[in-house]
């Protein structure tokens, strides 16, 4: 069972509160189909991702990305049992989505790094830690129902 | 090539990297000039974060009398670092060879476990996003990841 101290709840709900996910969302994704050009294999149907000019302009890029982003909102809400609460996700992308799961410490990677950029030096290295461990977190729970 | 954990650029007979193209090593080299000056901010934060962020990394500083972020074992080293990346993307044609002693050092005295060399890229990455967020756009993270990339081969050359 993961525990959280009452510091890092605050953490990860402060990031969460002030996030514009309309523009984290997309740019999030956009990085990783540029960073880790291997993921756009999920997203043949989404048209023009050859370059990375395409990828960043791309709307259905755009609206998948702040889809995922609020994928993360169940975590928020259910910090205590997030293994749980992401069963029917991981069997979704596992048994339908064939994603491979390495993929999601890859787009976790990226959303990092976006967060990093909009924060600056408010993003400091203990905020990263538990922003990391958070989303490490999810990504375990997602990772769960493959078999 | 697999190469402890890593995937390393194939290598020609002549020992060439050839996975960076022209326009990474361009990209790389032009969005490395804004670091001019800030090396030490940018070393020390990186270094405070690796420490912070993955602590495993902390079995290999034991030695410090202060490990805390910011602390001045952790400003020098961060400094250092930085010194040694500045000069890696001088070499940035030839990394192999340029980083020849420092993968010797990396190799048989520090002994460090390559994979902590993917955890430094990504704090350094952390770091510079905070620092340029304009600059640090996707196009210019895919090329300094893959340059940080090389570089962690160039360093594990000489491991086994």
């Amino acid at each position: 069972m993961v525990e959280w101290s009452e510091n890092e709840r605050s953490i990860i709900s402060n990031i969460f509160s002030n996030l514009d996910y309309n523009d984290v969302g997309p740019k999030a994704l956009v990085r990783c189909l540029v960073v880790y050009p291997w993921t756009q294999r999920y997203f043949s149907s989404f048209g023009n991702l050859y370059n990375a000019e395409a990828i960043s302009t791309n709307p259905k890029v755009a609206a998948h990305g702040i889809k995922v982003l609020h994928g993360l909102d169940r975590a928020l809400k259910n910090l205590d049992n997030i293994k749980a609460t992401y069963a029917e996700l991981s069997v979704l992308h596992s048994e339908k989505l064939h994603v491979d799961p390495d993929n999601f410490k890859l787009l976790s990677d990226c959303l990092t790094i976006v967060i990093a950029g909009k924060l600056g030096s408010a993003f400091t290295p203990e905020v990263q830690a538990t922003f990391q461990k958070f989303l490490a977190v999810v990504v375990s729970a997602l990772g769960k129902q493959y078999h | 090539i697999i190469f402890l954990g890593m995937k390393c650029p194939n290598s020609t007979a002549n020992n060439k990297m050839t996975s960076l193209s022209a326009k990474d090593k361009d990209t790389v080299k032009a969005f490395w000039a804004n670091v001019a000056g800030k090396e030490e901010q940018i070393g020390c934060d990186a270094v405070s974060r690796m420490l912070t962020v993955y602590p495993q990394t902390k079995t290999y500083f034991s030695h410090w009398k202060d490990l805390r972020p910011g602390s001045a074992p952790v400003r020098k080293h961060g400094a250092t670092v930085m010194t040694a990346v500045t000069d890696a993307v001088s070499k940035i044609d030839d990394l192999t060879g340029g980083l020849l002693s420092l993968s010797e050092l990396h190799a048989f005295t520090l002994r460090v476990d390559p994979a902590n060399f993917k955890v430094l890229a990504h704090n350094l990455l952390v770091v510079l996003a905070t620092v340029f967020p304009n600059d640090f756009t996707p196009e210019v993270h895919v090329a300094m990841d893959k340059f940080l990339a090389a570089v962690a081969c160039a360093l594990s050359e000489k491991y086994r």
